[in-house]
This record gives structure tokens, sequence and C-alpha cells, in this order.
């Protein structure tokens, strides 16, 4: 690995980003835009805008990132860059940590716009601290541009890497306790969600949010993220290959 | 059939790139058949033959991003695709592998900072491949002919040993076309050795030595002069279809 190379990767993405400002802008409006839906959905349900409100914000960084990660290196494959990168003196972890540093920069924003606009616009109020969550929130990112990496492999098209979106993402929102407590699930959905990160995720968030800090369980739900997004890099690692059939 | 192809009066030096009994098969049909050449350093060698007969296939193997099934390829005194040989090789694919979304200036700038070379490279190379007045353009909104020429310029930057160029100088205009191979000839000249592929063998008035292939073979190995004596033919295009027929008879 090489630091040079890392951080110049990084910029070269940030730099590929900027030049697409439609995308900067859905990055950072869509979050708010759809908490201040949710608010208006549950007018006459305000605590369940409450208890829901809170991790979402920190969850949605996971998705974005996911299907931008995803699309991005798709491109890398499609446009030949990723066969040109492989033939030079680049590691793979520079390309990895590259995407990394650039994509958690990119939520670090979008988590902080999204925490704004619900914390000091709409309202919403949690136990624990807004600084927390949005930390969470960037965790969640790169656990979504892990997962994306990993997956784009398997996308031949981007009509493809898109589906996956539903595909892979919507299950984990569905059985990560956000909109049904797991313990109200039937056993087989519990022990399914126990095998996704996004479970772990929603927990340390609604620890946070609910409790006011991460406690003993949060800490070990930030390790399972962070042990399975350097699972899912090393995945990724492994899908980047120097020499191809 | 092996012999080291190398410039007219030059000593005999270890070869650039040998190929040894080379077979590489793609999505389960073998399109390499057992190659074997050398390239001298310091020579433009052309690799020439029809559309689909294996010229991508081998350089991608000289370059080491090609799985290979058997033989021996040995570039620059290493086995191919070497962790050391990345930073001595430049590669330039068929289709321009660089960002469309960035400007000529910022694909170069990422790719000099990825190989360690200073700034000044890459106003040269810009110059090289007479892109100045793009250098701030987005490689999307260029012409096919100018972005593949940003990648060719991607592959100077850090001034490698062995250039390996896939028809570098399809789709450009007479002008350029002349000014590339006049720069591919200052590059040897100055030592390096250029591997070009084409499609049209005009080209191959350009190259010191030609390696003709046809369906996965290598029908010769030799100089254009080489090439019309033999076969007694003053266009190169006659002369490589009497290459074909006496491979038939």
């Amino acid at each position: 690995m090489n630091a040079r190379i890392t951080w110049a990767t990084a910029l070269r993405v940030l730099t590929q980003l900027r030049r697409d400002p439609r995308t900067i802008a859905l990055l950072l409006a869509v979050p708010p835009f759809l908490l201040a839906l949710l608010k208006g959905a549950f007018q006459h349900d305000p605590e369940t805008f409450q208890r829901v409100g809170g991790p979402l914000v920190g969850l949605f960084p996971f998705s974005t990132m996911f299907v931008v990660t995803s699309i991005t290196m798709l491109r890398e494959r499609t446009t030949g860059t990723l066969e040109r990168l492989m033939s030079l003196p680049l590691a793979k972890l520079d390309l990895l940590f590259g995407y990394g540093i650039a994509f958690a920069a990119v939520a670090v924003v979008q988590a902080t716009v999204t925490s704004a606009v619900a914390f000091g616009i709409l309202g919403l109020e949690v136990a624990g601290s807004t600084a927390a969550v949005v930390a969470l929130a960037v965790g969640n990112a790169l656990l979504g541009m892990s997962l994306g990496l990993f997956v784009s492999a398997f996308a031949r098209t981007e009509f493809q890497a898109v589906q996956f979106m539903p595909a892979i993402v919507f299950p984990q929102l569905l059985l990560c306790g956000l909109f049904v407590a797991r313990d109200q699930m039937a056993r087989v959905l519990q022990l399914i969600s126990d095998t996704m990160p996004l479970t772990y995720a929603f927990e340390a968030l609604n620890g946070v949010t609910t409790k006011g800090s991460l406690g003993s369980r949060g800490v070990l739900d930030v390790a399972v993220i962070a042990g399975a997004t350097l699972l899912l890099l090393a995945f990724g690692a492994v899908t980047l290959r120097r020499r191809t059939p | 059939m092996k012999r080291v192809v190398s410039p007219v009066g030059s000593q005999r030096v270890s070869p650039a790139v040998e190929v040894g009994d080379l077979v590489v098969c793609r999505g389960g049909r073998e399109v390499l058949h057992g190659l074997g050449f050398s390239v001298a350093p310091g020579t433009v060698t052309g690799l020439l033959g029809p559309s689909g007969c294996g010229k991508t296939t081998l350089m991608r193997a000289i370059v080491g991003v090609q799985v290979v099934e058997s033989g021996r390829i040995e570039v620059l005194g290493r086995p191919a695709g070497a962790a050391e040989l990345r930073a001595r090789i430049g590669y330039v694919t068929q289709a321009p592998s660089v960002y469309l979304d960035l400007s000529v200036r910022e694909n170069l700038r990422y790719f000099a900072r990825v190989l360690g070379v200073g700034h000044e490279r890459i106003e040269e190379t810009i110059e090289t491949v007479a892109l100045g007045e793009q250098a701030d353009q987005v490689v999307g909104s260029l012409s096919g002919g100018q972005s593949a020429r940003v990648s060719l310029a991607t592959a100077l930057l850090g001034e490698p040993e062995l250039l390996v160029l896939d028809e570098p100088t399809v789709g450009l205009d007479p002008v350029l076309r002349r000014d590339l191979w006049a720069a591919f000839r200052g590059l040897a000249r100055s030592g390096a050795t250029l591997l070009v592929s084409s499609h049209v063998m005009e080209e191959a008035e350009h190259c010191d030595e030609l390696l003709l292939m046809r369906d996965g073979d290598l029908l010769a190995t030799e100089s254009p002069d080489e090439l019309r004596t033999r076969t007694g033919r003053d266009e190169l295009d006659d002369a490589f279809l009497a290459l074909i027929e006496e491979r038939e008879e």
C-alpha cells in the first residue's frame, strides 16, 4: 500500500463525483425529503416518527453508498480503467481504501445535512448525541460501500447493479427491526436477520436514539459492523483480478 | 520458428520480450496456438493481422493481464505479470481506458500520481499527443481519436521501457498518424521498445520488424523489406496475401 496512491484515488473519485452535480444534489436532498414525508405521513402518530426517524438518519448513507459504489466500480470494470489500474503499480488496497476515504467524506456531508434537517427543522429528537448518530451513519456508509464493491463484481450492466438494491438492501431494511421489532418476527426471520449486517447497524443506532448510548451491546454491534465491512472489503479485493480470462 | 527480431546491424542483445510455445484459451476456445518469437530492445515491432486473429490476446498476455494456458513469456528479463514490471510497461488498450468524466489533465494527474512521476511529465505528454487545446476538456466530450490519444498519453507518462499499443492509430487523421509514428520512432531511439498492433498493412512500413498473425498463429517474423524480397511483392498487403497462400498450399 502507498499513501500517495490511496490519497490520489480518493481525490480522483471525489473529482468525478463533483462533475455530476445532479447526483450530489440528489444525495444530499433525498434523505431529508424522505424524512419530511415520513413526518407528514405520521402526522397523527408522532411517536412512530420519533422511533423510526432517528435510526433512518443513520441508515440512509448505507443504501446510497451501496448504489453509488457499485455503479462507480462497475464503470471502472466496463470502461477498462480497472484493467489499466491493475496493470499499474497500484495495490488493490490503494484502490479500495481510496474509495473508502472518498465515500466516507461524502457520507459525513450527507449525514450532517440529513441530521441538521431532521433534528433542526423536523423536530426529530433522540436520546443520545446527534454526533453519535452521524458517526454511526458514516460507519454504515462504509458498510454499504464495501457491500456495493463486492456485489458490483456480479453485475455486468448498470441495470443489474441497480437491481441489487431491492435484492440485497431491501430485505435487510425489512428485517433489521426498523419496521417490526425483531422479537415479534417469526423465528426463522429472526435467524435470517441475525446474519444481516444491517441488523447490527440498526441496533446500534436504536441504542443511541432511544436509550441515549451505545451500551455494551452497542459496542458489540459496532464491532460486527466493522468486521463485516472488513470482510466484505477482503471479498471485494478478491474480485479485483490482475489477470482475467 | 523462432528468431530474434533486431534492427539491421545491431548486436545481439537480450530480448525485451521473449515468448515461447504460448497457448491461450478464451471462452473455451484456443485462440493462440503455441506462438514463439522475441522482440529486440529499442525497436518498433508491428503486430499485424486481420481483426480477430489474436493480436489483442497476445498483447494482454505480454502485459500480464491475460490468463494463459501454457507457455513462457519473459518481459524485460522477468516473467510477464511480475509486480516489478508494472512500472516499466505502458499498455494502451484498443478502447480508450480513461475516466470520461474527468478532464484530460485530471486523468493524467491521477495516473501520474499512481506512477509517482512529476508534474512536468503531464505537460510533456499532452504535448506529445497534441492535446494542448483540449487539456481542460472533459474526456467524454472529446472525439474518438482524441480520447484514444488521452489513453496513449496516460501510458507515456511513466516513460516505460516497453510500450504495448493496441491499434493506437485507428481513426486518426493522416497528419496525426504520421506525427504519432514519428513520436514512436523517437521513443525507440531513446531506448524504449514498442510493440504496436494494427490491422492495416500500410502501417507496417513504420516498423523495424513485423509479427504477422493469422488465426492465432504466427505466419512470419521479419522486416518489411525481407517480407517484400521473400514474397516478391512490392505492396505489403500483397505480400501478406502471398504468405497466407504459401501457408495454405
